[in-house]
C-alpha cells in the first residue's frame, strides 16, 4: 500500500462511530488526537515505551502510536474520555485523586488505560501484578507509589 | 518490590501540632484533577487552530561543522508544504540572544537557527512547514544541506585547551571563570591532622525527561503585531526577556498560554530559540505554526543536566572527624550553547558547605562550552552536583579515615541551635534539624538491625551497604547572584504575582503569575484563599495554568526553583489579604460599622457578634460591581486587587562573593541500602527512606508526592540514566528504548518521613522543596561505596552514575579508583 494513499476506516470510540478519509500511514495516536480531537490521550515518546497513548481496541491494551489506524478499521476502541459515565468519575478515577496519583496528570490517561484493562482481567491484582501492569507505562513525576496505592484502592 | 510503605499514618514527628484549624495544611482534594483524569487538560498539543502548520526542524548530523549551503527549493516543491525558514533568513531577521556571562562567553553568538556553523548533533539549521506532520517530515528530508564537517570536542577537560573552539567570536570555549575563596583554607590545612586528597569526581550527564516534549502553537496578530504562544515553557517572563530583544518588538508583544503542563523539572526553561524560530515562521507564512517536539529531538537538542568534573578535592580533617572544609577545582561541561547556564557557575554557592558546618570553602570554577547538547537548570539545578561533591567528600573521608559516615555526619551538621545560620558565604540557611531528620530516616530502614542485614546479605555472596544523602533544596533565589557572575547584568531580588476578586456574583476569583506543571498550584492557591476569607476551597475559583494577559506576571514569574509555596503562595496570601480588607471595607459602609467590626466567616461578611448582620459574598460582589450608587465617594476599593510577593533581599558583594542567594534552606535526608551481586555488578535497592524538613506544609500530600517524583528520578540518574556520546558526537541514549527511566518495577520500597521546621522568613512559614531528591544520588553512591570500599582499601565510588557493568568495573579493576584517593596524616 502507498503510505500516502488514502483509505477510509469506520472505528467505534467510546460508543461513538465514526467515518474518516485518512492517509494509510496516518498513526492510530494521532487519528484519535488530530483527527478526532479526542486530546486525552497523549505522546510521549514516539517509540512505544512510554504509554501515554494508551488505549483499548477491541479490549486489548494497545500503545496506539504503534499502530496505524487503518489497523483499527471497524474496531471498538476505549479511550480516556470514555471512563467517566455522565460526568461521575469513575471509581479507577476518584482512587487516583484520593490518592494522589497524578501530578502533571500527563501519563494520566495511558495510565488509567492500562490500570482498566489490568483490573477487567484481575479483580484483585498483588502490588506486583499492579506494578507488572503498569511497567509499560512511564510517570515522571510520582515515583509510582501513589499510583500502587490507587490501583489498589480501586480493586477493593 | 513487594512491599511498599507510604507515610506512616500518624507522622514520626510533628513539631507544630498535627490537627490544624482552617484549610492550610490539609489534605484538600486536588482541584486539577477532575479534569486529568477525564484527559480534559489542555496541553499545548491539545490545542488546534484552523488552517494551521506543522513545523519540523532540519537538524545536524555533525557534531561540527561549516554549513556551506542550506537548499530548500525541493522541499518548498511538495504539495502541502506552507514555507521555510533558514539561518541566514534568521541572521538578518533577528539579533542574536543577549549573553549572561562576561567575556569570553558574552561574545557568543546565539540565534534560533544555526548560522554559518552547527555545534552539536541535532543543532537546528532549517525549519520546515506543512499541512501535516508526515508531510513536515518528509519536506525537512527534502531540505539538501550541504557541511564541511570540523573537528570536534566532547570532553570538558579537553575543550579547556581550545585546540577546536566552537564559537569563533569568543575566542575560547571557556564561558565563565572565578575563584571562589571565603574563610581561611591555607590555615585550615596548616591545622588539619589529616588531608585527604580526591583526584577526581564526576557528576553525569542526565535530564528529568519530562513525559510532555517541549512545543508550542504560535498565532501572529498582523493587525497588532503580537504574537500568542500556547506553549509549555515554564519561566515566561525570562522567556520574553531573550525573544523580545532578538525579534525586535516590545516585550508585551509576547503573550506566553499555558493550561496543563507535562512535567517541566526546568527542562522548559530555555525554549527561547525553538520558540523564536516558531514566531518568525508563523509572521514569515502569516498562519498558525505548531511544533510538538519528538522524543528523540528532545534528548539530543532540547536540554540535558549540567555535567561537572570535580578535580583535585583536598579536605582538611581534624583527628575527631571534624572537617575544617574543602577546595576543589570544578570544570561545567555546558554544552553548545550557555543559554541560562552560566548561573549555574554561582547558583551552587547557595549550599556552598552543603549541611555542615565548613567554614573555608575554596572553589576554582570553570564553565565550558563541548560539541554536545546544550544543559539548563534540571531539577536540583546546579546546587545537585555541588552537594554530591559535599556527600561524596563525607563519604570517602569517614572510609579513608575508618570512621562512622553517620557519625562524621552528626559531627559536622549544622546544629539545630544554630539557625538561622550563615554560611562562610553569607546565605542565611533558615531553619532544620538536620541529625533528626537523619535519625528518622535510619530508623526507618532499620539501621538497629544493620549488622544483621549485612550478615545475611553476605551469606547469601552479597555485599551489603548503607548510605546517606543528606540535600539542602535551597529555594526563592535572590536573582542578585547573577551579578557575581556578571555585575553588568540588572537583575537581583524576586518577585512573584496573584490576583484576587470578588466578581459580581460572589464569585472569588485569583489568577497566579507561575506556571504549574503538576505541583499543585490551584489546589493550595485555594487553601489560603479560603482560610483568609472565611470560605472554602470549593467556593474558589483559581484560573488553570497561566497566560501572561492577565497582568498577574511580573519579571521573575513562572514556576522554577522551589519557591511556590514561598513566592507563589506569599503573592496570594498578600492579595487575599487586601481582599478581605477591601470586603471589610463594603460590608462597614452597608452597615454604618467600622471594618473592624466585621468578620469574614461562611461566605459571609457579618458584624461580630451579630449573625444576623450579615451580607453574603454575592451581595459584595452585585453591590460594588454592579449596584453601586450611594456608596460612599471615600470608598476606595476595587475587590480585585493584585499583589507583588517580593523577598527581602539585598544585593551580595560581588568582591568578596558574599550575601544571602535564597531565602529558604528546605532539608532532605535520604538512606538506603544495597546489595550487590559481587561476580557481576548487579545491585538491588533493598531498602530505602527519605526524610523531608519543608516547614509549614499547606498541602502535606502534594509534599510527600514531591518527595516521591524526585526521589525516584534521582535513583534513576543513580543507577541507569546517563546521556553518552560516541566518538563522532552522536547521543546513544536518544529515546526511552536506549534511555532508560524508571519503571514501576524498577522502584525499590519507599518510606518517607518529616519534620516541619518552619521558616521564620516566609509568609506561611512553608519552604520550596519539589527538587529535594538530589539525596538519592548521594544516598546510592554513599551505599555502593559502604559496600565495596574499606579503610585504605577497594574502589572509589567517583561517578554519580553506577550502573551495573560500572559497579563490576569497580570491582574488577579497584586499583585504578583507589588511586584516585591519598590521605596525609600527620
Amino acid at each position: 500500500m502507498d503510505p500516502v494513499s488514502r483509505k477510509t476506516i469506520t472505528v467505534d470510540v467510546n460508543g461513538e462511530r465514526y467515518e474518516r478519509e485518512l492517509d494509510a500511514r496516518r498513526l492510530l495516536i494521532h487519528f484519535i488526537r488530530d483527527d478526532l480531537d479526542l486530546t486525552g490521550s497523549h505522546i510521549g515518546c514516539d517509540t512505544g515505551n512510554c504509554g501515554a497513548c494508551s488505549v483499548l481496541v477491541d479490549g486489548t491494551l494497545v500503545k496506539s502510536c504503534m499502530m496505524l489506524a487503518v489497523q483499527a478499521d471497524g474496531a471498538k476502541i476505549e479511550t480516556v474520555e470514555g471512563l467517566a459515565a455522565d460526568g461521575e468519575l469513575n471509581g479507577l478515577q476518584q482512587a487516583f485523586s484520593d490518592h494522589h496519583a497524578l501530578q502533571c496528570g500527563y501519563c494520566t490517561p495511558g495510565m488509567l488505560m492500562s490500570a482498566t484493562a489490568l483490573l477487567r482481567e484481575n479483580k484483585s491484582p498483588s502490588e506486583d501484578e499492579i506494578r507488572k501492569g503498569i511497567q509499560g507505562n512511564i510517570c515522571r513525576c510520582t515515583g509510582y507509589v501513589n499510583i500502587v496505592e490507587a490501583i489498589r484502592a480501586a480493586a477493593q | 518490590m513487594t512491599e511498599t510503605t507510604v507515610t506512616p499514618e500518624r507522622p514520626l514527628v510533628v513539631e507544630s501540632g498535627e490537627l490544624k484549624p482552617g484549610f492550610i495544611g490539609q489534605n484538600v482534594p486536588r482541584k486539577e484533577d477532575k479534569r486529568l483524569v477525564q484527559g480534559e487538560g489542555v496541553f499545548f498539543d491539545d490545542v488546534k487552530r484552523h488552517e494551521m502548520g506543522y513545523v519540523q526542524f532540519v537538524r545536524s548530523p555533525y557534531a561540527h561543522a561549516r554549513i556551506k549551503s542550506v537548499d530548500v527549493s525541493k522541499a518548498l516543491e511538495l504539495d502541502g508544504v506552507y514555507g521555510t525558514l533558514t539561518g541566514d533568513e534568521v541572521a538578518i531577521l533577528t539579533d542574536p540572544f543577549f549573553e549572561l556571562s562576561t567575556p569570553p562567553g558574552a561574545n557568543i553568538k546565539d540565534y534560533a537557527l544555526a548560522v554559518g556553523r552547527v555545534r552539536h548533533v541535532g543543532d537546528p539549521v532549517a525549519a520546515v512547514v506543512a499541512r501535516t506532520r508526515e508531510l513536515a517530515r518528509d519536506a525537512a528530508e527534502l531540505v539538501e544541506v550541504e557541511y564541511d564537517p570540523l573537528p570536534h570536542v566532547l570532553d570538558g577537560e579537553e575543550s579547556l585547551k581550545d585546540e577546536v573552539v566552537l564559537h569563533e567570536e569568543a575566542g575560547s570555549n571557556t564561558v565563565w571563570s572565578g575563584v571562589f575563596d571565603w574563610g581561611d583554607f591555607d590555615a585550615a590545612l596548616a591545622d588539619a591532622d589529616h588531608v585527604v586528597r580526591i583526584e577526581r569526581l564526576h557528576f553525569d550527564r542526565f535530564s528529568s525527561t519530562p513525559l510532555e516534549c517541549s512545543g508550542c502553537l504560535v498565532e501572529f496578530n498582523r493587525g497588532t503585531g503580537q504574537w500568542t504562544i500556547h506553549g509549555n515553557h515554564q519561566m515566561p517572563g525570562v522567556g520574553a526577556i531573550w525573544m523580545a530583544p532578538a525579534l525586535r518588538v516590545g516585550i508585551d508583544k509576547l503573550r506566553f498560554v499555558s493550561q496543563d503542563i507535562g512535567g517541566g523539572f526546568g527542562n522548559k526553561i530555555t525554549l527561547h530559540p525553538q520558540y523564536t524560530a516558531c514566531c518568525l515562521l508563523a509572521r514569515k507564512l502569516n498562519r498558525p505554526v505548531q511544533w510538538t517536539e519528538w522524543r528523540t529531538d528532545q534528548h539530543t537538542a532540547n536540554t540535558h543536566g549540567n555535567e561537572r568534573t570535580f578535580l583535585d578535592v583536598t579536605v582538611p580533617v581534624k583527628a575527631d572527624g571534624t572537617m575544617l572544609g574543602f577546595s576543589v577545582r570544578a570544570i561545567d561541561d555546558c554544552g553548545a550553547f550557555p543559554r541560562y547556564e552560566p548561573l549555574g557557575c554561582i547558583i551552587w554557592a547557595q549550599v556552598t558547605p552543603g549541611c555542615y558546618r565548613w567554614r573555608n570553602v575554596r572553589v576554582d570554577f570553570t564553565q565550558v562550552c563541548t560539541n554536545k547538547s546544550p544543559v539548563a537548570p534540571n531539577r536540583g539545578y546546579s546546587r545537585m552536583q555541588h552537594l554530591w561533591l559535599t556527600e561524596r567528600i563525607v563519604d570517602i573521608v569517614a572510609s579513608e579515615l575508618g570512621m562512622d559516615p553517620i557519625e562524621v555526619r552528626k559531627k559536622n551538621y549544622v546544629k539545630h541551635e544554630e539557625f538561622p545560620y550563615e554560611t562562610p558565604n553569607g546565605c542565611i540557611y533558615d531553619s532544620g534539624d538536620y541529625a533528626r531528620c537523619l535519625d528518622i530516616a535510619l530508623d526507618l530502614i532499620g539501621y538497629d538491625s544493620l549488622e544483621e542485614k549485612r550478615r545475611d546479605a553476605e551469606s547469601r555472596g552479597k555485599l551489603f551497604g548503607i548510605g546517606i544523602g543528606s540535600t539542602l533544596d535551597s529555594g526563592t533565589n535572590n536573582f542578585g547572584q547573577s551579578m557575581i557572575l556578571n555585575p553588568e547584568l540588572q537583575f537581583s531580588g524576586n518577585n512573584e504575582v496573584a490576583t484576587v476578586k470578588l466578581d459580581i456574583f460572589g464569585e472569588v476569583v485569583v489568577t497566579l503569575g507561575t506556571v504549574p506543571q503538576g505541583q499543585g498550584h490551584e489546589t493550595t492557591a485555594s487553601q489560603v484563599v479560603a482560610e483568609i476569607l472565611g470560605c472554602t476551597p470549593d467556593d474558589v475559583n483559581v484560573r488553570a495554568g497561566h497566560d501572561t494577559y492577565w497582568n498577574s506576571t511580573a519579571g521573575f514569574s513562572g514556576t522554577y526553583a522551589s519557591q511556590f509555596a514561598v513566592t507563589g503562595l506569599g503573592a496570594v496570601k498578600g492579595a487575599a489579604d487586601k481582599l478581605a480588607g477591601e470586603m471589610k471595607q463594603l460590608a462597614a459602609a452597608v452597615f454604618g460599622a467600622s471594618p473592624d467590626d466585621i468578620e469574614l466567616v461562611e461566605s459571609l461578611a457579618r458584624i461580630k457578634g451579630n449573625p444576623e448582620a450579615a451580607l453574603p459574598f454575592m451581595a459584595l460582589g452585585a453591590i460594588l460591581n454592579a449596584n453601586n450608587a450611594g456608596l460612599p465617594p471615600e470608598l476606595d476599593i476595587t475587590l480585585n486587587v493584585r499583589h507583588v510577593y517580593r523577598p527581602a533581599f539585598e544585593k551580595p558583594d560581588l568582591e568578596r562573593k558574599f550575601g544571602n542567594l535564597t531565602l529558604t534552606y528546605a532539608t532532605q535526608i535520604h538512606a538506603c541500602a544495597v546489595e550487590i551481586d559481587p561476580e557481576t555488578g548487579v545491585y538491588e535497592i533493598v531498602d530505602y527512606a527519605a526524610v523531608d524538613d519543608c516547614g509549614n506544609r499547606i498541602h502535606p500530600q502534594i509534599v510527600e508526592g514531591q518527595v516521591h517524583g524526585a526521589t525516584a528520578q534521582a535513583l534513576g540518574a543513580a543507577t541507569h540514566e546517563i546521556f553518552t556520546y560516541d566518538e563522532e558526537g552522536n547521543l546513544l541514549t536518544p529515546n526511552f528504548y536506549d534511555y532508560h527511566v524508571p519503571h514501576a518495577l524498577d522502584m525499590p520500597p519507599m518510606k518517607t518521613g518529616f519534620i516541619e521546621s518552619e521558616s521564620p522568613f516566609t509568609p506561611l512559614g512553608a519552604k520550596g522543596m519539589g527538587e529535594g531528591g538530589g539525596a538519592g544520588i548521594h544516598a546510592v553512591c554513599a551505599a555502593l561505596q559502604n559496600a565495596v570500599g574499606r579503610r585504605g582499601e577497594g574502589p572509589i565510588v567517583w561517578r554519580s552514575c553506577n550502573p551495573y557493568e560500572g559497579v563490576w568495573e569497580l570491582l574488577q579493576k579497584p586499583d585504578e579508583t583507589r588511586k584516585l584517593v591519598s590521605v596525609e596524616s600527620r
